[in-house]
């Protein structure tokens, strides 16, 4: 097994004094797509927001443990949030495409980091859209607002969006819990094409999606990850019973 | 027998509420019914567009309607920056429970509250006499220039009085910017004031322009702020400059209902200019107001 | 299908891309990074340039904090502009207390002599209020007496015991019952003009406050949503009235009507002056408490519903009880509002500084005072000292009612709200 992109150590989570994420350690890797499974509430949000720093944005949160990615702990001092943030994307639960154009969203992440010509632009929009399997549908009418696209659409637009500021790793919060069978559909097919070009963690509820679309699977419950390997054993012969009653549907 | 008198109870209290209701309305009506008779006779491209004659007993308005309007403009220049940067602050980058934060919103309440006359005195006290003073001596050689009354100082000191409005109307646009949008912007490694400059602020846009037109209304009709700090009386011609004097609408109101020698005379100008003001600030009100039901009317 | 296995698919490549530093990386990428047996959007990018994807570490050193500039900046300057509407609070305090130290100044100096005194009278005879009468102000109390002793014989006319020194105001004057700025004897009693202004916001309170908070109970509690959302703007409509507008509206129709209807004699008064400030408060109140009553819990009606009670019971013994401390706060407002309004006592009130109890008769008001005798004074004098002495007691009034109603009225009805919910 090669070595892992990210390595997870003891990191524990707490919202004021609510201790949200207990001692959880686990390695993630290059080009995998990794889910998080577990009931509601159990933290897989929280876990996945401390892999780009996210949680720092909400006030009287505290971190213990270490999160080192390559060769550098994000949570280091010297780190440099908003450059982590550049190359760690995230695709969030609900579409947010800002209230621009179809074009002005992708490019508003190039845009940020000082790329202002207009055929570089343009590439970057084309390939970030043909990336995210949306391009065909939106390429007559790319200056059109990204409200007016269906929710599938719209988080597809998201994710080229993410794609745009080409990070190494994507992080993705329960992408297709709000969308029909058929975009969710092509949003799996979409994660199983981005992982050769990127390192995927996935949120999900859905148990056949996490089997689908993903190599190793980690299972939280209350804050703790209970068990976490290859999705194929996971989901055939679980080792913890917990892990088994929430597969089956048991709880949960 | 008790379901009875609990009735008629019932009816006698909503009646009286809903009196109160109709009665206000009523008074609103008549005032506007009445101004409107009052000045509607008056009112013609002429009246709006020419100069008062034979000592304001004749003639136009234009000169209070032009020095208003330079009055709110400068006005608006200096509040609206102001109070969105104040608002941003507020929303953007104090703590919730932060003690700056708490002060600097008991300030805003406080703004809202002093009496316009304050504003007034303030102006004289710091703009003309500390400030303005303060430039003639050291720039003019004492030579009196800024140190009395004109349009830049009533325009300062009436911007004073209308930033909490911007304040408040720029905070209540800004929250209706859903986080998701700031998340998502975060999340694509854009800084806080990038974030601020690109998604917040032209998600608050309607905010700030309803900010605007609410602060120009208020600051069209007040009269205590500029009563000494560059009102006049009557100008015989426009102001050239910020260091002149300028008349306004509503102290023109206030100089021919009160001093001018010929009250009686001059009722149908004074009408007409009040129906003037009155219906600049109805205008602007209104405008307001659909925008910021239209505003929070849109989903989050 | 597609078989994805552990650890395949890495690609190594010329050129890592840092965004960030080169952009222009993405104009000449050496190669094509995109696997061949991808799905048809990803060959697709092969025809086109951009988003090479590299051999990309984390690395301390890519990841290396910035300084960034216009994010310092853009932060202290925001801070920095927040905090001058603290400053702004100060400022107006320290500027218009400013203007009123000449007052305190005189008490402080113990030198002229009577002598002096008394020549100081020759020249304040006629307008006596320029730049050389500072001088004055190192009065000390007794020779004020004396001044007032002498003076008192050299013209009998003027007898009143309470009178004080020729544009003087010394603190026992500011008591005084008489406000006659500009006079040969100027007096500067407050009295008249403090019992003028709580008459006149008693009686425009009585007014605004049982109507707001009526019509406010109405479009709360009894109107349907579809009549309320006509309410609210049309009574906030009010809000919009420039004061100079009711004012005028007050001095030309309302003074006459009430006066053909009540019969009384003085035209402008009290009485007209107290409604037509009730006017501009009605929309402060109404607003205020249109939105605490809103803000009582649903679950409260709802529990005083299913017991049976009915609409009316529900909004008298539930909806107001828990509304109280906000409609207080909210009448504290409205009696701010009416204290500092300046225009409408100017035209609609008569501008008589008299002491008397009849509603029917002229009043002054503080800030009316200020508004019409500011234009007239002496830069420096006594009498624009005490002119800004009153802005200052207005200011500090205001001030006191504001956090009065802030801290302590809202902190209650935190309290009350969360204690019934707990
Ligand atoms: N901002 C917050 N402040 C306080 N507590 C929070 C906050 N966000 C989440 N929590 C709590 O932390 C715990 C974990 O939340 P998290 O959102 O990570 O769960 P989740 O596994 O993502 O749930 P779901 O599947 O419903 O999205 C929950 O108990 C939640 O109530
Ligand atoms: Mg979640």
């Amino acid at each position: 097994m090669k070595e892992a992109k990210i390595k997870i150590r003891n990191v524990s989570f707490y919202y004021g004094t609510k201790l949200a994420l207990n001692t959880v350690s686990l390695d993630i890797y290059a080009n995998q797509v990794t889910a998080f499974i577990g009931p509601s509430g159990c933290g897989k949000s929280t876990f996945l927001r401390t892999l780009n720093r996210m949680n720092d944005l909400i006030p009287n949160v505290k971190i213990t443990g270490e999160i080192i990615i390559d060769d550098v702990n994000i949570y280091d001092r010297q780190i440099d949030v908003v450059n982590l943030r550049k190359k760690i994307g995230m695709v969030f639960q609900k579409s947010n495409p800002f209230a621009k154009s179809i074009y002005e969203n992708v490019a508003y992440g190039p845009k940020i980091n000082g790329i202002h010509n207009k055929k570089v632009l343009e590439e970057i929009v084309e390939t970030s859209l043909k990336r995210a399997a949306i391009w065909d549908e939106v390429k007559d009418r790319l200056h059109d607002s990204a409200l007016g696209l269906s929710g599938g659409q719209q988080q597809r637009l998201c994710i080229a969006r993410t794609l745009a500021v080409n990070p190494e790793i994507i992080l993705m919060d329960e992408p297709a819990s709000a969308l029909d069978p058929i975009s969710t559909s092509k949003i799996e097919e979409l994660i199983f094409q981005l992982k050769e070009l990127y390192t995927i963690i996935i949120v999900t509820h859905n148990m056949q999606q996490a089997a689908r679309v993903s190599e190793m699977t980690a299972f939280f419950y209350i804050g703790e990850l209970i068990e976490y390997g290859k999705t194929k054993k996971i989901f055939t012969n679980p080792e913890k019973k917990q892990t088994e009653d929430y597969i089956t549907g048991r709880f949960g | 027998m008790k379901k009875w008198t609990n009735k008629l109870t019932g009816g006698i209290m909503v009646g009286t509420t809903a009196l109160s209701v109709v009665i206000i309305i009523a008074i609103i009506v008549v005032m506007f019914v009445v101004i409107i008779i009052g000045g509607k006779e008056q009112i013609s491209w002429k009246f709006l567009t020419s100069f008062p004659e034979d000592g304001m007993t004749k003639g136009g308005i234009f000169p209070a309607i032009f020095g208003t309007a330079l009055m709110v403009l400068l006005m608006s220049v200096a509040a609206v920056p102001f109070g969105t940067i104040t608002a941003i602050y507020l929303t953007e980058y104090a703590h919730e429970n932060s003690f700056l934060s708490k002060c600097i919103r008991f300030a805003v309440k406080t703004l809202a509250m002093v009496p316009s006359i304050i504003f007034g005195l303030f102006g004289l006290g710091f703009f003309i006499k500390f400030v303005g003073d303060g430039m003639d001596h050291a720039f003019l050689g004492g030579h009196l220039k800024w140190g009395q009354p004109n349009i830049l100082w009533a325009s300062l000191t009436m911007a004073l009085l209308t930033l909490p409005v911007v304040i408040v109307s720029v905070e209540e646009a800004i929250h209706t910017v859903p986080g998701s949008l700031r998340e998502a912007s975060l999340a694509l490694g854009a800084t806080k004031w990038q974030t601020i400059r690109k998604v917040v602020l032209p998600g608050a846009r309607s905010g700030i322009l309803t900010g605007t037109i609410l602060a120009v209304s208020r600051g069209a009709g007040e009269v205590a702020p500029i009563l000494f700090t560059g009102a006049a009386y009557y100008l015989a011609t426009l102001p050239h400059s910020v260091s002149d004097q300028f008349m306004s609408l509503g102290y023109h109101i206030y100089i021919m209902s009160t001093q001018s020698t010929n009250v009686d005379q001059t009722l149908p100008i004074q009408f007409a200019t009040t129906l003037v003001l009155l219906m600049l600030t109805f205008i602007l009100n209104f405008t307001a107001v659909i925008i910021r039901a239209r505003l929070r009317r849109t989903p989050k | 299908m597609k078989v994805a296995s552990e650890g395949d698919a890495t690609f190594v490549f010329e050129k890592s891309v840092e965004m960030d530093n080169e952009p222009t990386n993405f104009e000449e990428p050496k190669e094509k990074l995109i696997p061949q047996d991808k799905g048809e959007e990803l060959t697709s990018d092969k025809k086109t340039r951009g988003l090479v994807r590299g051999t990309y570490r984390f690395t301390a050193d890519s990841l290396k904090k910035k300084v960034r500039l216009s994010e310092f900046i853009s932060e202290k300057v925001i801070t920095g502009v927040a905090f001058l509407t603290i400053t702004i609070i100060v400022l107006i305090f320290l500027f218009v207390f400013r203007e009123t130290l000449p007052l305190f100044r005189q008490h402080s100096q113990k030198v002229t002599t009577t002598a002096q005194v008394q020549e100081q009278y020759g020249s304040d005879e006629g307008a006596g209020r320029n730049a050389g009468n500072q001088e004055v102000y190192g009065i000390t109390k007794d020779s004020i007496t004396s001044a007032d002793n002498s003076r008192e014989t050299i013209e009998p006319g003027n007898n009143e015991g309470r009178v004080i020194f020729p544009d003087k105001a010394t603190f026992k004057g500011l008591w005084g019952k008489e406000w006659m700025p500009v006079s040969d004897k100027p007096r500067y009693g407050l009295m008249p003009l403090i019992l003028g202004t709580f008459k006149i916001s008693i009686l425009a309170i009585l007014f605004a406050a049982p109507l707001a908070i009526l019509a406010a109970l109405f479009s709360a509690a009894f109107s349907p949503k579809w009549l309320r959302e006509i309410i609210k703007p049309a009574i906030e409509l009010l809000a919009g009235f420039p004061s100079v507008v009711i004012g005028f509206f007050a001095l030309m129709v309302m003074a006459s009507v009430f006066q053909n209807f009540f019969g009384y004699s003085t035209r402008l008064n009290a009485f007209v002056g107290g409604i037509a400030m009730a006017l501009a408060a009605i929309p402060i109140i109404f607003t205020m408490t249109e939105d605490v009553m809103t803000a009582v819990p649903e679950s409260y009606k709802e529990a005083s519903l299913a017991l049976g009670a009915s609409k009316w019971q529900t909004a008298f013994y539930v909806t107001l009880p828990a509304a109280t401390p906000g409609i207080f706060a909210a009448i504290l407002l409205g009696i701010g509002r009416i204290f500092g309004e300046t225009m409408i006592a100017l035209m609609a009130t008569g501008n008589a500084a008299l002491i008397s109890m009849n509603p029917f008769e002229s009043v002054r008001t503080l800030s009316a005072t200020i508004g019409a005798e500011m234009a007239e004074v002496v830069f420096g004098d006594t009498h624009y000292s005490v002119l800004f002495l009153i802005g200052s007691l207005l200011f500090i009034f205001t001030f006191a009612l504001n956090a009065f109603a802030e801290f302590y009225v809202k902190g209650k009805m935190v309290a009350r709200f969360q204690g019934r919910i707990a």
